[in-house]
């Protein structure tokens, strides 16, 4: 068994219809970004409205949000994948049940099952950033909106949040490349996403490191131009005087 | 749901929660040894060793441990055949310890580091005026009060680690997610044994959080 290594590769035919290795990549490539960025919008809503619940003056609510956060951070993310995704359709309504296990096609079940467990899982990871952000802020903000007759609704929609989003820029950026990195637990349940499509490819070419050290490349890649987008948008939206920037 | 197949099954997921603790000790430990490693690279006054290890970090850093452990368990026979030049069989668990322990020293790494820049310069000074090396001052005076520092910190990664080990599900390794799921598929009950499976889980990570956090208030000065 010797190794031949190929970087050309990626240009051959797959011998599945007119399709090379790199369209597979391509497409998984679109598959990956489409459950980060789906699961990322739920988390980011979902995380805020908790956050914000966790930080409100009435302990029923704060602490549904508490039981919420440990329950998902305390589950392995596979473990709520296979839950979302084997267990869940089994107690819905009959009606929905066929639609989901009959009506929709594999792969939109599984985008489905992906994008609401990644989704819901980030959410309490969110949550934890979005609270700390608003415990970091001086306790004199709150005061002085209430003091000029502001409520609750108002003191968090026009002055905590606008403020706290700002600060916690950097560990949500963190989180949100982990939904790309976390995106991969697709793969086991059968979407053919980045790391489903590489499996492939280096099962099909025999060009085994060729195709790691390709998917490797995509993700580093993926992660290092978010990560500098990010820092461009925390330079942009910096609350003057409050935090200094780019470490200056 | 009908959970009464569960007793039957516990000795079956007992190995399991075997298998999945040998594979987050083994982690753990690779995993700070050569974390700590990087770190003193990191913080070195070489800067091509700085330089090696940050990239390592960064690279670790920026792509799945799901891909990590693919790739291992499918890389790393090749890679053994060109070392020794014959065929070495290592099996499912070799390679998957060897990619956590990879995949969390760059996690252990920058606990390390942070750990490390986290006491004072006074104490290297003083280790430098006793007349000490720099292998003595990192070995009696450094990292001794980094470790008491950081130890909330390392545990708590380990319990992140503890959750990922599921992951080796897709190499087929036994762990205890993947003896619940075959216990349960065998007499047709997978549901229930998914969610005991989960609820597991979340019972031994949250009680060892919380142990995390009653022990970082008591070691806070």
């Amino acid at each position: 068994m010797n190794y031949n290594w190929d970087w050309g590769v990626f240009f051959k035919s797959t011998g599945i219809g007119s399709e090379t290795y790199l369209d597979w990549y391509i497409s998984g490539l679109g598959w990956t970004i489409a459950i980060a960025v789906a699961a990322w919008i739920i988390a980011l809503l979902l995380g805020s409205v908790l956050g914000v619940m966790r930080t409100v003056p009435n302990r029923i609510v704060s602490s549904i949000a508490t039981v919420y956060v440990e329950i998902f951070r305390n589950v392995p993310l596979l473990v709520q994948l296979f839950i979302w995704y084997f267990v869940v359709p089994d107690l819905l309504p009959e009606g929905m049940q066929e639609w989901y296990k009959q009506d929709l096609n594999p792969t939109t079940s599984a985008f489905l099952s992906v994008v609401v467990c990644l989704g819901l899982f980030t959410a309490a990871r969110v949550c934890e950033q979005v609270r700390t952000g608003i415990e970091a802020l001086p306790p004199g903000q709150e005061s002085a909106a209430r003091a000029m007759g502001f409520k609750l609704p108002q003191i968090y929609w026009n002055v905590l949040l606008p403020q706290a989003y700002r600060i916690i820029i950097p560990p949500l950026t963190s989180e949100f490349l982990n939904v790309f990195k976390n995106s991969s637990v697709a793969s086991l349940i059968g979407l053919m996403e980045l790391l489903a499509q590489t499996k492939q490819t280096a099962e099909f070419s025999a060009n085994l490191f060729e195709a790691f050290t390709l998917a490797t490349l995509i993700y580093f890649t993926l992660n290092m131009s978010l990560m500098l987008l990010m820092r461009l948008i925390e330079k942009k939206v910096a609350v003057p005087g409050l935090i200094s920037v780019g470490g200056k | 749901m009908d959970f009464s197949g569960i007793i039957p099954a516990i000795p079956g997921m007992w190995n399991g929660m075997l298998m999945t603790l040998h594979l987050m000790v083994m982690g753990v430990v690779g995993g700070i040894i050569i974390g700590t490693i990087l770190a003193l690279m990191r913080l070195s006054s070489s800067k091509l060793m700085a330089n090696i290890a940050g990239a390592y970090v960064n690279y670790f850093r920026s792509i799945p441990l799901l891909l990590v452990i693919t790739w291992f368990y499918l890389a790393v026979p090749f890679v053994l055949r060109w070392i020794t030049g014959q065929d070495t069989p290592i099996g499912a668990f070799t390679s998957c310890v060897v990619a956590f322990m990879m995949f969390e020293a760059a996690y252990f790494c920058e606990i390390v580091r942070a750990g490390v820049q986290s006491i004072s310069r006074g104490q290297m000074g003083a280790a430098q005026a006793l007349g000490m090396t720099y292998s003595q001052m990192m070995r009696l005076i450094i990292l001794p009060q980094a470790f008491r520092k950081m130890t909330p910190l390392l545990l708590q990664q380990s319990i992140i680690l503890f959750q990922d080990t599921s992951l080796v599900y897709t190499v087929g390794l036994v762990d205890f997610l993947n003896s619940a799921r075959s216990s349960g598929d065998i007499i047709g009950r997978s549901n229930e044994f998914l969610v005991i499976a989960g609820l597991v889980y979340f019972t031994i990570s949250f009680v060892a959080s919380r142990l995390v956090k009653l022990m970082q208030k008591r070691l806070a000065v």
